[in-house]
């Protein structure tokens, strides 16, 4: 069938700002739909609260609105922009549920806009639990048997009927919290019972457990004329029990004969043949491990995490197909975009093997539990491609980017078998090196299968992993043999881990392994195992073989470095800067090879570098890919310190580095360096010193006079970063930090309260450019990643604005920076101190670009390849400013991370952020917190507690609060403060007094707002950090800086006095 | 472990490792796409006189389950994989890949770069080559012994020695579990009582009105078993005849249908089973034809055939249906295709074509009850989407 002729203007519903489960992978998705959807002559209408998306940029849509992403605001842009259709399958979770509900109140209808793809009837089928069920049942398909109660009786009653264990999911709870698995009638009524009660609505869902059975996925099409294909089935090496984005998945499926493969694929295209989707859709089995009994876990309607990693696994662009589709297109018209040859409609064949792991955010949360459950706790992952799975793990390993490289590196050679055994029925994000360990000490495979039901096949590919070792560790002391060498490599093992074993030293390995022609050969991911000939350079490398990759030349050839796996600190933004400098490369003629490992990334889809390397970005893989490819150069500055930690390799093996020279990052890096600049350039900062151990710590910060800021040098996000108030804390701060040893120094600087500012901006060499000035609304000591930015600087004047625009340029002129740079800066009164300069690419560069118009990545690069600032039609220095307050609002995932601290700090904690964009500020601020999803007032009762120091300023914003309708409850000290100022606050007794208590009042679910300030330190005050948890997992919004609790106060007074928004398309600025 | 060679006859020489059972052969080398099912690749007569390519580089990962198999036993020349598992790990394993070849005297080699040898089929053609574990070989002497190999009469090889009869199902039940629910009794498969696969068929539709079960003559020139079984799982009673008999001897049993298997080598090798299709063809009995069986009445019928220049081989062909315009993921394993150009219309005309390269996939005979398929309905291994083909043919036996 041929495109649908009624379709001209489209509008896609984007996923929102970055959360725990929805991720880059929707702005990887909805991109190349929007692209996919132009390249028909489709007119594309973008709606995204998310600023650090590519799919917001005005060349991928025609009009763009980056607005809060709720129905009445969906509304209002219908009517402004009257599309024909919408699209709502492109924007995860959040878009679908957007989509349903005005679809649903017949507003769609009302306005003639027609639903693109799948229809509402089968998103309500595939969505609704007991639609869903009842589908199942009339098809003949198998789920577990469930249940969802009221009381524990009945609980008990149907538990009877299905048999033990059962899982216990509450409804309306976050996180999972309130759930479990119950083995017996004891821990069942005890699960309940407190589920129950956690539930807003009362209802618990009691369901067969499944968990230990094999969790197989397939990704599967359908067009409207009804053809379906499989693009590829994925293997979870976890079983079921762990959610797959927290498992390490395997793609084909390695353990299933084909036998139960075509049994699930036949599954599951009867599945998606009966609920009539037209365009991508997953579903999730579970299989049993010794019959062919097998249940339905779940399906999504949808472009999904799974399917973003499905596209890069088999190189088919299911997004790209699924925008086809939804314009009416059949499989058998799309072209496959690899091999330009054949058709959509096939399914792809894997001539190699593909690992995911999930990146996961437990280096932030050390207080958080490590535990996988059911609920995703990653933040990203990794993915590789080998042709053998034991190579394919060890890559994925070593791109975490989290200190290990090998299944030695975390150490439990401590444990002892039976310890191990214990150790073993731990499920968290240790287990492989765990099991390792147990293989070690001779534990069986039949007995790690038993307690972990992880299959064998992957038990042994451990092992195979820990003989490796044991033989290279054998062979220290003598030569190594070329064959032993040769098989390590084939395997994946890194020439450091193969030095560190062996005892010899990284350079007599390469030496070695030139010597003996064992170097890396590359493949191209074709869609077909090599049937058909592809035009595509995805390339993967592997040992042994022939080399598919060749040095082009010809014109000049740059290599970008991708920024890895998305994690709190280092997210999306990079993505887009990698992705933007690419582009403007190409534009400006280079050859432009990426290297990347991120599977959810735009920068990672085959067409938008010349070439893509999907491999580590470790040194070693970097190197080789260097050597066959040659490159003129490498840019480093836009993939945040992934990229940046790759330059003195990149320089040693003689790649020049484009735009700011190592050296000089080196001298923003290192504080006597970067002392002796902000000596010679005059400009002041914070009084402080380095230091490696706890003691000399002490030593600077009581010289200093606490508090103070102490945190490792060469990290992003404020990694480690804390505010210390005695010797007692620096002890913690320094062990904490010195777990992972520590190449550079550590700093420990006073800490100075005030106004904090940031900016980036472009420097040539001579002049620089300014696009705008950021101020944010808390006051320092909140991480700028968790502060609530706002644009044009609000609250500081001229003075302080031109002695920003100056010392930015004397900081960029004295690092010879060309390209990007990010300085923070803090203002107090009339003076204005430097706290930390990057010469790089930031987490504001997007934003900024956005809302002042001003293409900051291109100009970048434009300096970077030689022109300069004033050829580029800008006058230099600080740009006129936007006549629009563009406010960044920081975004949480607390309540996916059991036991995280939600307290906001120097060390960065957010996941995402929204944009609220306005003339007005109030606005602005509205939309923002809006956009991040805080939609208030509700029952307008809130609870303040605040630390003795916060009293004064919580007695002004309480008495807003009470202005605006709002009954207040306080604990004891609070509530005397606050009706001492006359302020009515009701006290309520703390936790540990008698009900009610203040978390009694919590999980009433009627209460708006928790403020909730911690005492300084970490975890000292208990009640607190339950208070707050306990919170985020019941879904009431807790705010623990004072600024940011008067900024929600502001933006609710506005509301109050206003209707309607007023739209803002960024496309037009 | 021994070292072993893959000789192409261009003289391309791939080193290896050995395994399976020990000894030289020189065969078609061809590759095979599907990423699971190298047992049902293994044990389908359509690869006798071939040697297979495995393009996934992970085989024997769930070991052999001797129900898999598609016939008595393994036939290609030899079998090349890149990895090869240490361990099999399936719960219904019966044994390693490596005993199974080393039984069915089959030798194999691991450890090859198989994705340069896809490249060279693909960018060459399909050619000849030697496995061997001769480190002395010498090329001078192989090639020209690897030039004058041909796959032969290699029906004969394969086909059933006798005909026999297979009763169709009299009860759904009987075909074992619904896709699902099979829960698997280890003990009762360890006392050889055999675990039954879950059922895709949901109709018993294989007989008549009045209850009969409908009688079909399967012509085996090397027949997968689930063609037998997807026929008697409907109810059907399928008769299976040798690829020498007669086409008198099987009108004299009377058949309700008629079907032509699927087969190795060349079709046009097998010169005297084409004339007694043909006289089939003209008998007016319904027939329905799979892969060597489809290309077989073609000839007979007087229309042409060629060799592709690397055949199809895997489980991810698309082939359109142009009476429906639907598009089906099958299953296929074929080196030679009808001629459409000089196809007669008053004949046949295409009922099926490849969406990736437009050659014939099937034939829709003008004027007869007679349609027939390049790919593989019966499926094992591969995609089971065209299992219906079955329900078309059982319907014009009713007819």
């Amino acid at each position: 069938m041929p495109k649908n002729q009624n379709v001209h203007r489209v509008m896609v519903i984007g996923s929102g700002p970055i959360v725990i489960g929805q991720a880059a992978e929707f702005d990887y998705a909805g991109t190349q739909a929007c692209r996919s959807l132009k390249e028909e002559g489709v007119e594309v209408i973008l709606v995204n609260s998310n600023p650090a998306t590519i799919m917001t940029d005005k060349n991928i849509a025609d009009k763009v609105y980056i607005e809060p992403l709720t129905v009445p605001v969906l509304e209002q842009i219908i009517e402004k922009e009257k599309p024909d259709s919408i699209l709502p399958t492109l924007g995860g979770q959040a878009g679908l549920n957007l989509g349903m509900e005005l679809e649903e109140s017949g507003f769609l209808k009302e306005h003639n806009v027609a639903l693109l793809g799948t229809t509402a009837e089968t998103i309500r089928n595939a969505e609704g639990r007991q639609e869903f069920k009842d589908l199942m049942e009339r098809i003949g398909e198998p789920v577990a048997a469930s249940k969802v109660v009221k009381t524990v009786e009945d609980g008990i009653a149907f538990t009877n009927t299905i048999g033990y264990p059962v899982v216990l999911r509450p409804a309306y709870t976050l996180g999972g919290s309130g759930g479990g698995i119950a083995h017996n009638q004891i821990e069942l009524e005890e699960i309940l019972e407190n589920g129950l009660r956690l539930s807003r609505v009362g209802e618990v869902l009691v369901e067969r457990c499944i968990a230990g059975w094999k969790e197989i996925e397939y990704e599967v099409m359908r067009d409207s004329a009804g053809n379906v294909i499989t693009v590829c089935n994925m293997e979870n090496i976890d079983p079921v029990g762990v959610h797959t984005g927290d498992s390490i998945v395997v793609a084909p499926s390695q353990t299933l004969s084909d036998k139960e493969y075509q049994m699930l694929r036949t599954s599951a295209l009867k599945i998606i043949s009966e609920l009539k989707i037209t365009g991508g859709c997953n579903v999730q089995f579970a299989l049993h491990p010794t019959s062919f009994e097998y249940c339905v876990i779940e399906v999504n309607p949808r472009v999904s995490r799974s399917s973003a990693l499905a596209s890069k696994a088999t190189g088919y662009p299911i997004a790209k197909v699924a925008a086809k589709i939804a314009l009416g297109f059949t499989l058998d018209e799309i072209k496959n975009a690899i091999t330009k040859k054949t058709y959509a409609s096939f399914e792809p064949a894997l001539d190699y093997c593909v690992v995911k792991m999930p990146r996961l955010p437990f280096d932030k949360f050390i207080t958080a539990k490590r535990t996988l459950t059911t609920q995703m706790k990653a933040t990203g992952e990794v993915m590789s491609i080998c042709n053998n799975f034991e190579g394919a793990l060890m890559k994925a390993i070593r791109s975490l980017e989290q200190h290990v490289d090998c299944l030695r590196s975390y150490d439990f050679s401590g444990l002892d078998a039976n310890e191990l055994r214990e150790r073993l029925k731990v499920v968290d994000d240790q287990r492989i090196w765990v099991i390792a360990e147990a293989l070690r000490k001779g534990i069986s495979y039949d007995e790690i299968h038993e307690i972990t039901m992880i299959d064998i096949w992957f038990i042994d590919k451990i092992n195979r992993i820990v003989e490796m070792e044991k033989a290279l560790e054998e062979s220290r002391g003598s030569s190594l043999e070329t064959e032993l060498l040769r098989e390590a490599k084939r395997m994946e093992f890194p020439d450091s881990v193969i030095a560190r074993l062996t005892g010899k030293s990284e350079e007599d390995i390469l030496a070695a392994r030139r010597r003996e022609g064992i170097t890396p050969v590359y493949k191209i991911v074709d869609t077909c195992a090599a049937e058909f000939d592809a035009e595509t350079p995805y390339y993967y490398s592997v040992y042994g073989g022939e080399n598919e990759a060749r040095e082009t030349s010809g014109k000049k050839k740059v290599l970008v470095l991708g920024s890895g796996p998305i994690r709190i600190g280092q997210g999306i933004e990079f993505d887009y800067c990698s992705v933007h400098a690419t582009w403007a490369f190409s534009k400006a003629g280079y050859e432009t090879i990426i290297i990347n490992n991120n599977p959810e990334t735009v920068s990672t889809d085959f067409d938008i570098a010349d070439k893509l390397y999907f491999e580590p970005l470790t040194n070693e893989d970097v190197e080789a890919i260097v050597d066959i490819e040659k490159p003129d150069g490498a840019v480093v500055q836009f993939g945040g310190q992934t990229a940046i930690k790759l330059t003195e390799h990149l320089m040693k093996i003689g790649v020049p580095i484009l735009g700011t020279k190592a050296e000089d990052v080196d001298a923003a890096e290192d504080r006597e360096l970067f002392d002796e600049i902000l000596q010679k350039t005059g400009i002041p900062r914070a009084a402080g010193g380095t230091v490696y151990t706890a003691q000399e710590a002490k030593e600077v910060a009581n010289r200093l006079g606490y508090p103070v800021l102490v945190r490792p040098s060469y990290v992003l996000g404020g990694q480690g970063m804390q505010i210390a108030t005695c010797d007692e804390e620096i002890e913690v701060f320094m062990e904490i930090i010195n777990r992972i040893a520590q190449d550079h120094p550590i700093l420990v600087d006073k800490y100075l309260q005030g106004k904090e500012i940031e900016v980036d901006a472009v420097c040539d060499g001579e002049d620089i450019l300014i696009p705008g000035i950021m101020e944010h609304i808390e006051r320092t000591g909140i991480h700028s990643g968790d502060s609530i930015s706002v644009y044009p600087a609000p609250t500081i004047g001229k003075l302080i604005k031109d002695k920003i625009a100056d010392y930015t340029k004397r900081l960029a002129m004295a690092l010879h920076v060309k390209g990007m740079i990010n300085i923070q800066f803090i203002a107090i009164d009339e003076d204005v101190y430097v706290i930390e300069v990057n010469p790089r690419s930031s987490r504001t560069v997007p934003y900024i670009s956005k809302v002042t118009g001003i293409p900051i990545v291109d100009l970048a690069t434009e300096v970077i390849i030689g022109k300069k600032i004033k050829e580029l039609g800008y006058k230099p220095g600080l740009q006129p400013e936007a006549e629009y307050y563009a406010i960044k609002m920081p975004v949480f995932s607390f309540e996916k991370i059991r036991g995280a601290e939600i307290s906001l700090g120097p060390e960065m904690k957010s996941t995402g952020e929204c944009l609220g964009i306005s003339k007005r500020f109030d606005e602005a601020l509205y939309k923002a917190f809006l956009g991040a999803g805080v939609q208030l007032p509700k029952h307008k009762q809130m609870i303040i507690t605040v630390k003795d120091a916060d009293k004064g300023e919580a007695i002004s914003v309480a008495r807003r609060f009470e202005k605006l309708g709002y009954i207040i409850y306080a604990t004891r000290s609070t509530a005397a403060a606050l009706n001492e100022a006359g302020v009515k606050a009701r006290k309520v007794n703390k936790i540990h007094q008698e009900s009610p208590t203040v978390m009694d009042l919590i999980l009433g679910h009627k209460i708006d707002l928790v403020i909730d300030t911690p005492t300084q330190g970490r975890d000292k005050n208990r009640d607190g950090f339950l208070i707050r948890r306990n919170s985020i997992e019941t879904g009431v919004y807790c705010i623990t800086a004072m600024d940011t609790a008067n900024a929600l106060a502001r933006a609710l007074e506005n509301v109050v006095a206003q209707e309607k928004l007023t739209l803002v398309d960024i496309a037009a600025l | 472990m021994k070292k072993a060679f893959l000789i192409l006859e261009d003289g391309t020489v791939f080193e290896g490792t050995h395994f399976g059972a020990e000894k030289e052969i020189i065969s078609e080398i061809v590759f095979n796409t599907s990423m699971a099912g190298y047992l049902e690749v293994l044990t389908d007569p359509s690869y006798a006189g071939q040697a297979v390519c495995m393009t996934y580089p992970l085989i024997g990962n769930y070991g052999v389950c001797y129900d898999d198999m598609e016939s008595r036993q393994a036939w290609p020349d030899a079998f090349i994989v890149r990895e090869l598992s240490r361990i099999p790990s399936n719960f219904r394993c019966d044994c390693s890949l490596q005993e199974f070849l080393e039984k069915q005297g089959i030798p194999g080699i691991e450890g090859i770069d198989t994705r340069q040898l896809t490249r060279i089929l693909r960018e060459k053609g399909t050619m000849n080559g030697c496995v061997t574990t001769d480190e002395n070989y010498s090329l001078q002497e192989l090639i020209p012994k690897m030039k004058a190999y041909t796959t032969g009469k290699v029906v004969e090889k394969v086909t059933c020695l006798e005909k026999y009869l297979v009763s169709g199902v009299k009860n759904l039940k009987e075909n074992g579990p619904v896709s699902g629910l099979a829960v698997f009794d280890k003990e009762a498969y360890d006392r050889g009582e055999r675990e039954k696969r879950p059922s895709l068929v949901t109709k018993l539709n294989g007989r008549t009105d009045e209850g009969r079960a409908l009688k079909v003559a399967l012509f085996d020139f090397g027949a997968k078993k689930n063609i037998v079984s997807s026929l008697a799982a409907r109810g059907c009673d399928v008769t299976v005849y040798p690829a020498l008999t007669k086409a008198e001897e099987i009108l004299a049993d009377s058949p309700d249908g008629i079907m032509l298997s699927n087969g190795p080598g060349d079709p046009k090798d097998c010169g005297s089973i084409i004339d007694e299709v043909r006289k089939l063809y003209e008998s007016d009995v319904p027939i329905f034809a799979i892969c060597l069986g489809h290309q077989l009445i073609a000839l007979a019928t007087g229309a042409d055939t060629h060799k592709l220049k690397y055949g199809h081989r895997g489980g991810n062909h698309p082939v359109k249906d142009l009476e429906t315009g639907r598009v089906y993921i099958s299953s296929q394993n074929h080196g030679y295709v009808v001629d459409t150009e000089r196809l007669d219309e008053r004949i046949a005309v295409p009922a099926f074509i490849n969406v990736n390269d437009g050659t014939n996939e099937g034939l829709k005979y003008t004027g007869k009850n007679i349609f027939t398929v390049q790919f593989h309905p019966e499926c094992c291994p591969g995609p089971q989407d065209s299992g219906y083909l079955f329900d078309r043919f059982i319907e014009m036996m009713k007819k």
